[in-house]
């Protein structure tokens, strides 16, 4: 399907101004193979046959679209939550990282590199790998390590290995300059497996491509419940990925497209224009151009700036994006638990909690409303537990 | 041809060149190194402003940025240290797009040319983003050093080469600043290179040991020693010792 809103970058990349191609000469090679590789891919329907059905037959799509109808009351609208939580290994990640190994083995490469900031790509790119018989290493901030220690166990259940990352920040933005330096010396075997809508082109793209699965699902699952556009289509955005995914079944029609970053980490908000892993795009930093760290209540929404495509969406109008602090996020939390029986990822209630603060001001009363519920909340529970009982601030 | 091209070809027709790499504001005594260096025969300085995110530096040179941030270094405040001192020798600066990028291009070139560099190493800026950095270099009289890598293919390699003022930038193998766990393929890529053009060739990237260095320059121009001095004065800050470090290179590198 092609979408208008949100069609392919240009040849170099870009969508609008944003994007490109920002790596060593020593990765030029690597990008354009991927890219060739994707487009050959993406046009083949034996590709995509066998993308479809990985993800129907392990990866449990298509996933349902919930009406949280306790959750409508209370906030006065008519809520529908797509229910990626509900995939294998508990988040949207899945989509993505089944496309990009079935790339790795197209490209006759055996091994996957990742980075992980929560865990949820680094745990669906080992699950992969495992199921692909891959081999796979995972770069993941030491600081990250200790927050999501379940999920580095996870991965190592799953066979792959787990590098703590100790440089700079020692989060997701140092994950990936780690995976990133990795490449280099690897890249006649490896692949990397990047998780989000971010990086260097083709990555940007073919995540978000991989990804739509989520909006054009979703767009078909509504219309049979009678809902043939909704009025607010919301996602959490940290790099963007599930945002993407789940704007792309809706960019062309009329839905207000909202993203929802964590305060410490809004890009839109607080960035501005630069470079960093590959990509022109929008970033927090400082007066001399030196990025400053992201800080949130979830890792997973711990990065510094945003997908080049979120920031062309943002810069044109066609989407908004809105910051919500952690305290919102732990109420939203509680709120859908309560409510609607789901816990929800600490990076996903960032999109519940956008939606309790606008219900009835930009929201208005009775507007139909698609929330993508990217993950479960069962990684977070133990630091909910901690929050809660030591009370946020 | 730029400055920086005239002046690394009459190089050339003395000898090999030994391009030693230090961080500015890594330490209080960083233009102390810098003397020291050129007092161990440098014949070129690669000058590194720091970054946040040195996708490209291994673990010694991501410290040696850390240090320098901590210290509040920025590319202004180098320049300006670095302005009006003769150090008698072509000065390559060596940065990340986006601290040129947030300062301005006009502005980072004309910052940089008035502080007496020659040229520029962006690791990240690859030949189809370069030209905005390339227009703003040209106006301050600055060239645009291209890298040249073991993975880029032959056709490709001659079109960055041509591309790249100053010198070409050959990197021995496929790695990180400050790695060596392999023998390099840099034959091979300053073959590449010298099958497109004329300007002088310089490899680098885990040129580690002197014996390194030998080995680099009986197929290039010359040898960029990054890592290995960066770790000399993290470890010990008196330039005298770098100064014999340094000099041990210098002596393999002729």
């Amino acid at each position: 399907m092609t979408s208008n809103a949100m069609g392919p970058p240009d040849a170099s990349g870009r969508f609008g101004d944003f994007g490109g191609r920002f790596v060593p000469e020593a990765l030029i090679p690597a990008c354009q193979e991927l890219e060739d590789a994707f487009r050959s891919a993406w046009a083949d329907p034996d590709f995509h046959e066998e993308f479809d059905r990985v993800l129907a037959q392990f990866g449990g799509r298509p996933t349902p679209v919930t009406p949280l109808d306790r959750l409508s009351v209370r906030l006065g609208l008519r809520i529908f939550a797509k229910r990626e939580d509900l995939a294998h290994t508990g988040s949207h990640k899945l989509n993505n990282v089944v496309g990009q190994a079935l790339l790795t083995r197209r490209m006759g490469k055996t091994r996957i590199i990742a980075e992980t900031g929560a865990g949820q790509h680094g745990v669906a790119t080992a699950t992969a790998a495992a199921r692909f018989g891959l081999d796979c290493t995972v770069f993941m901030g030491e600081v990250d390590t200790v927050r999501q220690e379940l999920n580095v166990f996870r991965m190592e259940l799953l066979g792959a290995t787990v590098v703590p990352v100790r440089s700079g920040s020692r989060t997701l933005k140092d994950a990936v300059n780690e995976a990133l330096r990795e490449w280099v010396t690897c890249v006649d075997d490896t692949h990397y497996c990047l998780g989000s809508v971010m990086g260097p082109h083709p990555f940007p793209w073919l995540v978000r491509e991989f990804q739509s699965v989520i909006g054009l699902e979703a767009a078909t699952q509504l219309r049979a419940l009678g809902v043939a556009d909704p009025d607010v289509v919301v996602a959490c955005v940290g790099g963007g990925s599930n945002a993407a995914g789940v704007f792309a079944g809706f960019a062309d029609g009329p839905s207000r497209l909202v993203g929802v970053e964590a305060r410490g980490g809004s890009a839109v908000a607080f960035g501005a224009p630069g470079v960093l892993h590959g990509m022109r795009s929008l970033l927090l930093q400082d007066d001399h151009g030196q990025i400053t760290e992201a800080e949130s209540i979830s890792a997973g929404l711990d990065y510094p700036g945003i997908g080049p495509e979120h920031a062309h969406l943002a810069a044109v109008g066609r989407a908004e994006y809105y910051p919500v602090g952690d305290e919102e996020v732990i109420d939203a939390l509680r709120l859908l638990s309560e409510l609607e029986g789901i816990i929800p990822a600490l990076e996903t209630a960032h999109a519940i909690a956008w939606l309790a603060r606008e219900a009835g001001a930009s929201v208005s009363h009775g507007s139909t409303v698609l929330v993508n519920l990217s993950g479960r909340g069962d990684k977070d529970v133990a630091q909910v537990r901690q929050i809660l009982r030591e009370g946020h601030d | 041809m730029t400055e920086l091209e005239v002046r690394l070809r009459a190089v050339r027709e003395r000898h090999r060149a030994f391009v030693p790499y230090q961080m500015a504001g890594a330490s209080p005594r960083w233009l102390d190194h810098l003397d020291a260096l050129v007092a161990a025969g440098a014949d070129a300085l690669e000058i590194g402003l720091p970054f946040s995110d040195p996708m490209m530096d291994g673990p010694v040179i991501q410290e040696a940025a850390l240090r320098a941030l901590a210290a509040g270094t920025t590319l202004e405040t180098a320049a300006h240290a670095l302005a009006g001192r003769d150090l008698g020798v072509p000065l390559i600066a060596m940065t990340y797009y986006n601290v040129l990028y947030h300062l301005g291009l006009e502005r980072a070139a004309t910052v940089l040319g008035d502080a007496g560099i020659g040229g520029t190493i962006v690791p990240d800026l690859p030949l189809e983003e370069l030209e905005p950095w390339r227009e703003a270099s040209a106006a301050a009289g600055l060239a645009t050093v291209l890298l040249v890598a073991p993975a880029t293919p032959p056709e490709r390699a001659a079109r960055v080469a041509r591309a790249s003022q100053g010198f070409v930038y050959a990197t021995a193998r496929m790695a990180v600043t400050g790695r060596s766990d392999d023998a390099g393929v840099a034959p091979r890529v300053v073959a590449a290179i010298r099958a497109a053009v004329d300007t002088p060739v310089y490899v680098g990237i885990g040129i580690s040991t002197p014996a390194d260095a030998a080995a680099a320059v009986a197929v290039a121009d010359g040898a960029i020693v990054g890592s290995a001095l960066v770790a000399q004065v993290l470890g010990d800050d008196d330039p005298a010792g770098l100064e014999s470090v340094a000099a041990a290179f210098r002596a393999a590198v002729n």
